[in-house]
Formats: structure tokens, sequence, C-alpha cells
């Protein structure tokens, strides 16, 4: 059966159901009804600062106006204007994206390799993997950017003993810096992928793996035809987890380069939004900075979904 | 269609200007209690049980002195100091009455609306007169003060005395001495700096653009104007920076070093020389070279002048919504007296803020000396612009230093950027 019979069938499917289906959606105000304490909490929790948020990036909005010294200004898009007109943020723009993009794709690529190492190894191996996995899970950011600093710090950090070294300085180049950085983000949050996608082989029926392999497929056929496709929503979602947690990366960069690298050549668009925000006191500033970043967000995930539904995929 | 469209477009101004976001009513408060529970926030400091006896006997007076009244003292830690007080500004209800703030804050917590004008007090209170000039520059914006300065701060040149003897090298007289002096300790013993500088070591940079007749800003008031890229500025950048690379302090490990990163360098042994506070004291002498180091004023241009230091230290400042006007006045007065100032010395070796104080310390304490010295022969202030606080915050010089340093640009280059953010920030305050 090739895939676009696939595709067809399963539409043809939905679609009888939802035929099928006495008067969905339609009419009865008991779909709100349930829905409305999830909503309530939604609408507090979200809609409202990201309201303020929104109001307050159109304002001009600094210390002297929260606290009362001076009067509130109404400055329309003066703020954007402002940020766009800023060359460091479109570098720092540039940046975060070229970095998170990187740090999506190594750690979903490790997180999927060892999650398939996971199902391949005896109980003891694995246990101490998923044990080590989920430790690094645990640690918080802080802790875990200070210890990797510290394994790649010039004058004490193992690594460079171990590589013979001397005493260079990790954190000094542009690039150097960035892979550190990496290096700490992908450990601190491929257990998650990993996790997630061992779960979910695991819930694949182990006769379709079988026949795969009786039909001679190998490990990487079998991932790439059988696992892929069967695990796609599951990827999706660790895809655009993946993709806002590394945009909106900030602790790592601020310990680890020191609040942004030499001559803030390691800036991250959160760590910006920051200096901007809360240490500069440029409240309606950085809240620009934050509806810009939402807005990246919400387009990144949404172009992402559509490709998927073009494709046939539900989620 | 247009109109509707506009008409559209004008409700939604209305809508989201009749809804601004929420600033608080932080106007002077009308009420002056004369008994009732002052608040008052100081700074936390790593030992700090000799703090608190020198304030609390203070306290007990002033107690006496006014009954009926009650006061409690917190003490909030340095670091989040900042969150703090500006709460504390958008909060008046729960606020202090008196609080201590680190002095480069002054003009950025008087254009928040936060601090209380205490011109007349001060002008009034005899111990005043003694205040040294930079003191009291650094409680002032406008013309008028905004509190009483607390305790100074102050940085010179640390070095070791048993590299220097062992080498057969001389206490550096000028800046230039001291750079040859740093490149010969570096050549004769690699695993040392010459001198530990920082990238993001503004306050030791500052006082070689100082030494070389330039200034940060020039101007007054609300209208400052960097300048930091004129020639006598750059002569200055151009020397601080000439001390980053292999033959002294190499720009890979340097150029990241903030003050406190060089001070560690110096009190492990890593460095013969780094520019240290007086506060930085403890720290070195918790270190392996304790004993083998001393201190003299950092060396100016011209052989035996002293390059002016930046006057760091914390003021005492009344918080304009406070209900007891008065008694925080006479209280902030009663802690940063002559004799509360002295007291603090001897329990935390901060400086005090009276030149007359100060002179009768330097004579008990000798390590002070260089301080001293420091402070009598000049200090300089940052601008006292609401500015500063953002120029500061946004790492203007920490990244001019750094782009020069790492060869990422000319002083020329980097020098006229720096200037270019300084003057949008000074001109957006205004």
């Amino acid at each position: 059966m090739s895939s676009r019979a696939v595709e067809r069938g399963r539409v043809r499917v939905g679609r009888g159901f939802s035929r099928s289906s006495p008067r969905p959606w339609g009419g009865s105000r008991t779909p709100w009804l349930y829905l409305a304490p999830a909503l309530v909490v939604l609408g507090g929790l979200l809609a409202y600062p990201i309201y303020q948020l929104g109001l307050i990036s159109l304002f001009h909005y600094t210390q002297a106006q929260v606290s009362g010294g001076e009067p509130t200004t109404f400055e329309g898009f003066g703020n954007y204007a402002e940020l766009f007109g800023d060359e460091q943020f479109w570098q720092v723009l540039l940046a975060t994206v070229v970095f998170a993009a990187a740090c999506v794709l190594c750690t979903l690529a490790v997180g999927c390799a060892l999650a398939v190492l996971l199902t391949r190894v005896r109980a003891v191996p694995r246990l101490a993997l998923m044990l080590a996995a989920l430790g690094a899970w645990a640690t918080p950011a802080i802790t875990g950017s200070t210890v990797w600093l510290f394994l790649f710090d010039a004058d004490f950090g193992p690594v460079n003993r171990v590589l013979g070294l001397g005493d260079h300085a990790w954190t000094y180049g542009r690039f150097s810096a960035f892979f550190l950085v990496l290096l700490e983000v992908v450990w601190c949050s491929f257990p998650f992928v990993m996790v997630t996608v061992y779960a979910g082989i695991r819930s694949v029926p182990s006769e379709v793996l079988e026949a795969a392999s009786l039909d001679g497929a190998s490990q990487w056929r079998v991932w790439r035809s059988v696992l892929v496709p069967m695990l796609r929503p599951i990827l999706v979602v660790v895809t655009i987890q993946s993709v806002i947690w590394d945009f909106k990366v900030f602790t790592q960069i601020y310990v680890m380069t020191g609040g942004g690298g030499i001559a803030g050549q390691n800036l991250v668009l959160n760590v910006y939004a920051y200096q901007q925000a809360f240490a500069s006191s440029q409240y309606s500033l950085g809240a620009a900075i934050g509806v810009v970043m939402l807005l990246i967000l919400l387009a990144v995930t949404l172009v992402y979904l559509r490709l998927l539904r073009r494709q046939g995929e539900e989620l | 269609m247009k109109l509707s469209a506009r008409l559209v477009a004008v409700a939604a101004v209305l809508a989201t200007a009749a809804c601004a976001p929420q600033t608080s009513g932080n106007s002077a408060s009308d009420k002056d209690e004369k008994t009732g529970t002052l608040r008052v926030w100081l700074f936390q400091e790593v030992n700090n049980r000799p703090k608190e006896e020198a304030v609390d006997s203070v306290l007990a007076e002033f107690e006496k002195a006014h009954p009926g009244t009650e006061v409690t003292v917190e003490y909030i830690p340095v670091e989040t100091r900042a969150q703090r007080i500006k709460a504390a500004f958008n909060d008046p209800g729960s606020a202090p009455d008196l609080i201590e703030y680190g002095n480069t804050d002054t003009a950025g917590y008087v254009k928040d609306g936060g601090l209380a004008d205490v011109t007349e007090e001060f002008g009034a209170w005899d111990e005043a007169k003694d205040t040294d000039p930079t003191a009291r520059q650094s409680v002032t914006v406008d013309g008028k003060v905004y509190g009483t300065p607390y305790f100074v701060g102050v940085r010179a040149l640390y070095y070791r005395t048993d590299v220097f003897d062992e080498l057969g090298l001389d206490v550096p007289k000028t800046q230039a001495e001291l750079i040859s002096t740093a490149k010969e300790i570096r050549a004769a013993r690699p695993e040392m700096y010459g001198i530990a500088v920082g990238g993001a070591y503004t306050y030791g940079a500052m006082p070689f653009i100082w030494a070389h007749g330039g200034e940060l800003a020039t101007g007054k008031g609300g209208s400052y104007a960097s300048a930091i890229d004129s020639a006598d500025a750059r002569e200055g950048i151009e020397a601080y920076t000439s001390l980053f690379g292999d033959d002294n302090c190499p720009a890979a490990k340097c150029a990241g070093m903030g003050g406190n990163d060089t001070v560690t360098a110096f009190a492990s042994g890593k460095a013969a020389m780094a520019i240290g506070g007086d506060f930085s004291h403890a720290a070195v002498e918790a270190g392996k070279v304790k004993g083998k180091y001393a201190v003299v004023p950092l060396p100016g241009v011209e052989a035996g002048s002293i390059a002016p230091a930046f006057a760091g230290g914390n003021n005492l400042g009344v918080l304009k919504s406070t209900s007891h006007r008065t008694l925080a006045v006479d209280l902030m007065k009663r802690l940063a007296s002559k004799k509360a100032q002295g007291a603090l010395f001897d329990g935390m070796g901060f400086l005090p803020t009276f030149s007359d104080v100060r002179e009768q310390v330097a004579a008990k304490e000798t390590f002070v000396k260089p301080f001293v010295e420091t402070l009598a022969a000049d200090t300089k202030f940052v601008p006292a612009s609401p500015a500063w606080a953002r120029i500061d915050a946004s790492l203007v010089l920490p990244t001019m230093f750094q782009e020069i340093v790492s060869g990422k640009k000319s002083v020329a280059a980097a020098s006229a950027d720096a200037a270019k953010k300084m003057n949008e920030a000074f001109g957006s305050v205004g």
C-alpha cells in the first residue's frame, strides 16, 4: 500500500466519523461549559499577561513611569521603531535563530539516537542511561551551566587537561563560546526528547518492527520508514517544544558567557531583552522585544504545523 | 471603508490610552508623624555583624531622643537591591522610610521619583561642611541634595612586595612605568600577569582615562554629552587596553574579567599587581599573598602624581513617600554622623565621607593611608544623570574595552560607537 493510499484512507475515515456524530459543536453550549475552567485559567494566566505585554510595548514606560516620577506617555509603535532601527537587535536576532536551530537539531539527533539505543540495550545499561539522562534533566540550568563552565575552565578545567590544550580559553571566541553553551543546552534538554521518543517507540506494535526486519530492513531504514512516520505526532511535539525552549535560552548564555560574552558577541534575544528591560529599566522596550519573540515563535509553530498538515498529518 | 478603518484605529488608540499600564501614586506624603515605627533598609555586607553593632548603638540613642518611636532595620542582600528598591518605589505602602543605596544610582532614583529632596536639612546640618566635595556631588542632582553620603570606596594599586624585591623592580611612579613594569614582570614570570586587568572592569579603567585628561561625559544636570571619544580619553583607553596581550594579561583570559576577578587573581598569587579597593582588603588578606603585598595610590601620567580615582560608596536617603519625614531625616543624619561613620570604619573598614574623620582614621590604621591619599588627591564621579544606570546596565564601556582588546575594533572606532550609545542614553532621558 503506497503512502498516498494510507493518507486517503485516513482522511476518509475522519470524514465518516464527523458525519456520523450527532450535531457536532453546533447549537449546544455544553462544549463551552466543559471548556470554561480551562479557558478561565488560560485567560488569566496567558491572555492577560500577553495583553499587558502588548500594552506596555506601546508606551514609554521606564522605572520613572512605574514609580510615578514622570507621567506615562503613549508612544504608538515608537518602541518597535527604536528596536527595528537598532543594528544590534538584528545581529542578536540572527544569532538567536542560528543558535536555536543548531540546538534543536543537535538535541533531536542526540535524543532520538539515544532513544533507539535504549530499545536495543539490556536492562542494566538501559537503567544506567535513563538515570544519567534524568540526572541531567533534573539539574537546575544554573548549576549545569556552572559545572560545564568549570569543566572547560582555562586554568583548572579537566577538559583542557585531557585534551592537552594548555590554557585555551573556550569562552573567548564567539563560536567556541556558542559551542560550549550548545553542549550544555543539548545536555540538559535531550533527556526530554529521549524519554518521550523512547515511550513512543515502545508503543509501536512489535509485529511492525518484526515485519520490517524480516524484510531485511537496516536499522536506519527501520527508523526512517517505519518509526518516523508512526512517531510523527510525538516528534512534532518534541520539535516544537525544543524550538520554543532553545529560542528562549537565557540561563546558559547568561551564566556561561558572563551576560552575553566578550563585547556582547554571544547575546541571544532573551538576554538582550533582559539587559534592555530589567537591567536598564526600559520596560516598554523589553516588552516590545517580548512581543516580537512571541510573534516569531507563533509564526514558526504555525508554519511548521501547516507544513505537516499539507503532508496529510492530523495532530 | 477608509473612514471606518480610521475610526477603528482611533478607537483602538483611545482604548489603549484609556487603560495605560499601571503607575504608582508615589507622591510626597503630606503626613509628617512624630511617633510610630520607622523602617530602614541597609545593605547586608559579607560580614555584617560589626555593621549591625555600629547601627544598633545609633538606634538606641535615636529611640531615647524620640520617645514613642521605634526603628526596624532590615538588611537587604546587595545582589537584589535594585529590584527591592524599585519595588519600594512602586509600592509606597510597604516601602521603608530610609534606605542605603549605591551612589551611582542617585540620579536614577531621583528621576524615578523615589528620593526626598533634603537640601535644606543638609545645608543646616553643622557636620555637612566637612563632607568631601566628591561625596557631596554623589548625593547632588541639579543642585539639590537627595541624601547624605554614608561611606566612600576608592581603588589603589596593590602590588607584590616579594616579586618586586626578587626582580629588583621599583614601584612605578607613572602610568608609563606601570605598563613597562607589568610587562617586565610577565617576561620574567610568565605564569603571572604583570598587572591583572579586566575588560569588564570599568572602575579600574576609568583612572587611566581621567589621568590622561579625558572625561566620560561633559555637561551638567540634564544635558550631558559623551566625551569618551575625545583625544585625551582615547589616550587613556589606549594606555589601559595596552595592558591586554600575551606580554601582560592575555586577552583570551582578561577580556572577560571584572573587578572581582582581577582581585581574585591577585589574591591567589596569579598577578603581581592589581587595582583593588579599600573594600578588597579582606579578600586579599584571606588569599595566598597575605603579608607579601603593599598598596600605593595608582600613579598618574606625571611622576609623583596620583591618577584621579572613582569615588564609589553608598549614601543614605529618605524616601519621598515617607510619612515620618522629620524623624527619618534625623535618623539619617545620626547614622551618617561623624561619630557613626567612625564607628562604621572601626567595625567594617569603610572609609568615612568626612575629610577630617578620614584623616583621623588614617592615622590609626596605616592600611588605609594610600586610599586616603588617593581620595585627598582627586576623585571623580560618574555623570550625575539618570542615563548612567542605563549606560552601566547595557555594558557600554565594557563592550568598548572588549571590542578593542579582542581586536574587533580600533580605539577610535570603539570609542566613537560607545560615545554614540552614551549620547543616545543621555538624549533619551531628556
